[in-house]
């Protein structure tokens, strides 16, 4: 179990003793995916500190990228603190492993899932503590007392002391060493209710500080020019009429390019243009989408490494009367977030400052200390909010670049990038292929899974896997008995990484839309068909029963209306969705989304709402237009042009169901971007009898 | 190069900057006015929208010569206290994710309930398509929008009846 301990406040804020009186706690937040609090004894990473002002700070390693992080945990510390929840202050603290444990950051869909338990504990405990020593002020027993609206209530009397009043006698407490009960979600009276986000009114007034807004004294605006060709190095440059372009301060070289520094953006990025420079394009410069294609489907051939093996393919197979197979496949994808990347820098003789919007600030700073030649700690990385994230900002080469450029032209600098740059400098959701096999019984049930996976890797092999490429085709929850998923990470050089939902980005498709195949071979209904299979799996035959009966699943539709169906379980939550679509002048058009969403234990719905939404558009986008494609080791994607988001004239009606729960909180950020795609394509089938096998769509896929 | 001058959020400024310089950056850098936001340089985007004599303009693609003696308003100057109609109704919708394509949403909204107090679902989707938004808040927007239609009507009966 995790403990909740006293801590000096200095440990975690090492910026002067000012506010250092009062009551703080340490707590910890389990760190990894395996959510396993077990290691954890005597493990602090999260702090809490209520102020004799009457503050009460929230000192924890996330940041807010439009998630609600901010919104959801204060409302999880105020429900058993008794205090004012939209008055809590978070904090995101700088870079310190000793307080703030070794992976800083938000990934993986888990804040939610990781606060839940310790930041009620750790209020309830705050709590608790203020309650004693009310009790011993008033010299009353502790039962009379109750914690409520930011003081202690004297039952008796109706006296009240404020917290700030009590947290200095409650600091010279002991932490109370019986387990503190916490309420019973019945009793709650803030957490599972919507609460309105506390980042609005400084977003919608143009004063929220992101990245891009940072400026420190004596800063210069900087760009850089990288090789077009992914791993292509500086040859020779001539930077004569960069300089000569109004404001060009500094033109350097770096790892990485050639740099333009000036006294504002446009001057940077006009000096950009007016730059000579000669690439050595390296290895990469004969490699095109279709050589990458090739390479793919031609290990697709081949056995790969066993990702899961269950029952016996091969006898399945051999035995079956009837066979289905099908091959899929998708492209790149950039993240695109409309903050385009950037990073202020400042690189001294004795130490560096980091000022960005990221994702994982420990990945940052650890980036920053190399290049800078600092040991780590002497790196302060600041946290701003971040214009989107979506798993791009959870990398740090934009800050590894903005620190190189400070420590080699000697000055603060904001690095910037332009659009170009991010759609062809990007860690690319990986394009993948997918090669299915599956047989179908007497009663037309499926009896074979067998999946050939090529999908680039990038987040390590473990047995010759790695699950980012597999997850979503290997842990199926469909009752099949047989079952062979097979991995290859082909090496073809383009630099990838996390997507909003990663894997199942693309394998929800894939398997959303084979298994459609499979029923449609069936000649069963799609709905009927996965129930069928999913008779063991309940929280996935829960939301799929209420997104088909919220849909109107096998009613009828208006003329040249048509819907499709796709389930997923990720990141510890299940949603369906139900498109219904439209297609004109070769033009699929989704008029609306149904999505019945169970991610257990909801604490605040709006923000639920918001990120099922989010997710759906973001899959949508992705689903009829998005694709990065290589030519001459070149991205060709230029900007929102050629890589064009949905807008708003494109919007479907999305409307979301939430099933009552009292499981555990499940991720909610990347829930809901992977069954769009195939709840689209599917719908596709039933309007034209064309199965859809590769994203985008196509309009010459739907004739 | 000749100084430039124009109005600012109600105010007098006068920039002395290249002429083709565009309005978004001097904005950002020179006057350190940031709530205006760059996405995309090609006035695809609509992060960067301002008002230029009342009409919602893309302030990456305007030189800042074009505006010498023009009104600018930006997303400081909406409103004093984020009283605007159009804010007012984003806080009661709660619209903004990440909120960095907020500031050129909310003066693309402002812009047309200015021409068009009362916009169908059609009108909506002509003055906002040209503003992207990757985290997906454009059901929220529209909801927003005709929130602050009703807003609008109200205070302007409210003041009429003043009038009288």
């Amino acid at each position: 179990m995790s403990v909740i301990q006293k801590v000096d406040r200095r440990t975690f804020l090492k910026t002067g003793a000012a506010a250092a009186s009062g009551l703080a706690l340490g707590f910890y937040l389990p760190e990894n995916n395996a959510l396993n609090a077990q290691d954890a004894v005597g493990k602090l990473n999260a702090y809490v500190h209520v102020g004799t002002d009457d503050t009460i700070t929230l000192y924890i390693h996330k940041a807010e990228m439009g998630q609600g992080t901010v919104t959801s945990l204060s409302m999880l510390l105020a429900e058993e603190l008794e205090c004012e929840w939209s008055k809590i202050r978070t904090e995101f603290p700088g870079v310190d492993p000793m307080a703030f444990g070794p992976m800083q950051g938000v990934f993986g869909s888990m804040s939610i899932r990781t606060s839940w338990e310790p930041l009620r504990k750790a209020g309830a405990t705050a709590a608790e503590m203020l309650v004693q020593a009310a009790a011993q002020k008033w010299n009353v027993p502790k039962s009379q007392c109750r914690a409520e609206n930011n003081g202690v209530v004297n039952l008796n009397t109706k006296e009240r002391l404020s917290y700030g009043s009590l947290a200095e006698a409650a600091s010279k407490l002991p932490v109370p060493q019986y387990g503190v009960a916490l309420k019973d979600p019945t009793q709650f009276k803030l957490v599972g209710k919507s609460q309105k986000r506390m980042d609005t009114p400084a977003k919608i007034s143009g004063k929220t500080t992101f990245g891009i807004d940072v400026k420190v004294p004596g800063m210069l605006y900087a760009t850089l020019l990288r090789s077009p060709v992914f791993g292509g190095k500086v040859r020779s440059f001539d930077a004569t009429k960069a300089k000569a372009v109004p404001g060009v301060k500094n033109v350097v070289q770096i790892s990485n390019g050639v740099a333009v520094l000036a006294e504002n953006t446009w001057s940077a990025m006009e000096g950009r243009k007016a730059l000579v420079v000669e690439w050595d394009e390296g290895a990469l410069a004969a490699t095109s989408s279709a050589t990458i294609r090739k390479t793919f489907a031609d290990l697709a051939e081949k056995p790969g490494a066993v990702a899961r093996k269950e029952g016996d393919v091969g006898a399945a197979l051999t035995n079956a009367p009837r066979k289905i197979e099908a091959v899929y496949e998708v492209p790149y994808l950039s993240h695109a977030p409309m903050e385009p990347l950037n990073a202020v820098a400042h690189v001294r003789q004795d130490g560096a400052d980091v000022w960005s919007g990221m994702q994982i600030q420990s990945v940052a700073r650890e980036t920053a200390a190399k290049i800078a030649g600092l040991p780590p700690e002497k790196v302060q990385i600041h946290t701003v909010y971040l214009g989107g994230g979506f798993g791009r900002r959870g990398g740090a080469d934009f800050i590894g670049e903005a620190v190189e450029i400070s420590k080699v032209a000697g000055v603060p600098v904001k690095l910037q990038w332009t659009r170009d740059d991010d759609l062809q400098h990007d860690t690319y959701r990986p394009a993948s292929y997918t090669r299915f096999t599956s047989a179908l019984d007497e009663k037309g049930l499926p009896t074979v899974w067998n999946a050939r996976v090529v999908c680039p890797s990038f987040a390590g092999l473990r047995n010759g896997v790695d699950r980012t490429g597999v997850e979503g085709i290997a842990e199926i929850r469909y009752a099949i008995p047989n079952i062979l998923v097979e991995y290859h990470p082909p090496a073809v050089g383009i630099p990838v990484s996390y997507w909003r939902s990663v894997g199942y980005s693309h394998n929800t498709f894939f398997t959303e839309s084979f298994l459609d195949e499979l029923a449609v071979a069936a000649k069963q209904d799609p709905v009927e068909f996965r129930r069928q299979l999913l008779a063991k799996a309940p929280r996935m035959l829960g939301v799929l029963e209420l997104a088909s009966e919220k849909a109107g699943w096998g009613k009828p539709l208006p003329a040249g209306r048509y819907r499709g169906i796709a389930v997923v379980d990720n990141l510890g939550s299940f949603n369906a969705q139900v498109a219904e679509i439209s297609i004109d002048k070769g033009k699929v058009r989704v008029h609306r989304v149904v999505c019945a969403v169970d991610c257990g234990y909801v604490v605040n719905p709006n923000i639920v709402v918001q990120q099922i939404e989010s997710g759906i558009v973001y899959g949508l986008s992705a689903a009829l237009r998005g694709e990065i494609t290589i030519d001459r080791g070149r991205v060709q994607q230029t900007n929102f042009n050629n890589y064009e988001p949905l807008r708003m004239d494109e919007m479907p009606v999305i409307e979301t169901y939430i099933v009552p729960s009292t499981n555990p909180p499940g991720g909610i950020g990347e829930a809901s971007t992977p069954a769009i795609a195939p709840a689209v394509t599917n719908a596709v089938f039933s309007a034209t009898g064309k199965r859809i096998r590769r994203l985008p769509i196509k309009p010459e896929d739907l004739i | 190069m000749p100084a430039i001058d124009f109005t600012l959020n109600g105010k007098r400024r006068s920039v002395d900057v290249p002429a083709q310089m565009p309005l978004l950056w001097v904005l950002r850098d020179t006057l350190g006015l940031t709530g205006t936001k760059f996405g995309c340089g090609l006035q695809l985007c609509g992060a960067c929208t301002v008002h230029i004599n009342g009409v919602a303009t893309r302030s990456c693609g305007t030189p800042i010569s074009s505006i010498a003696g023009k009104d600018v308003t930006t997303i400081e100057g909406l409103s004093p206290d984020v009283s605007h109609p159009v804010q007012r109704a984003w806080v009661e919708v709660d619209v903004p994710q990440c909120g960095y394509c907020q500031s050129g949403q909310i003066m693309s909204a402002a812009a047309l309930l200015a021409r068009k107090a009362n916009p169908t679902d059609a009108d909506i989707d002509q003055a906002m398509r040209g503003n992207l938004c990757r985290c997906g808040t454009y059901s929220a927007i529209r909801e927003a929008i005709h929130r602050a239609a009703r807003y609008a009507a109200n205070t302007s009966r409210v003041q009429s009846g003043g009038a009288k």
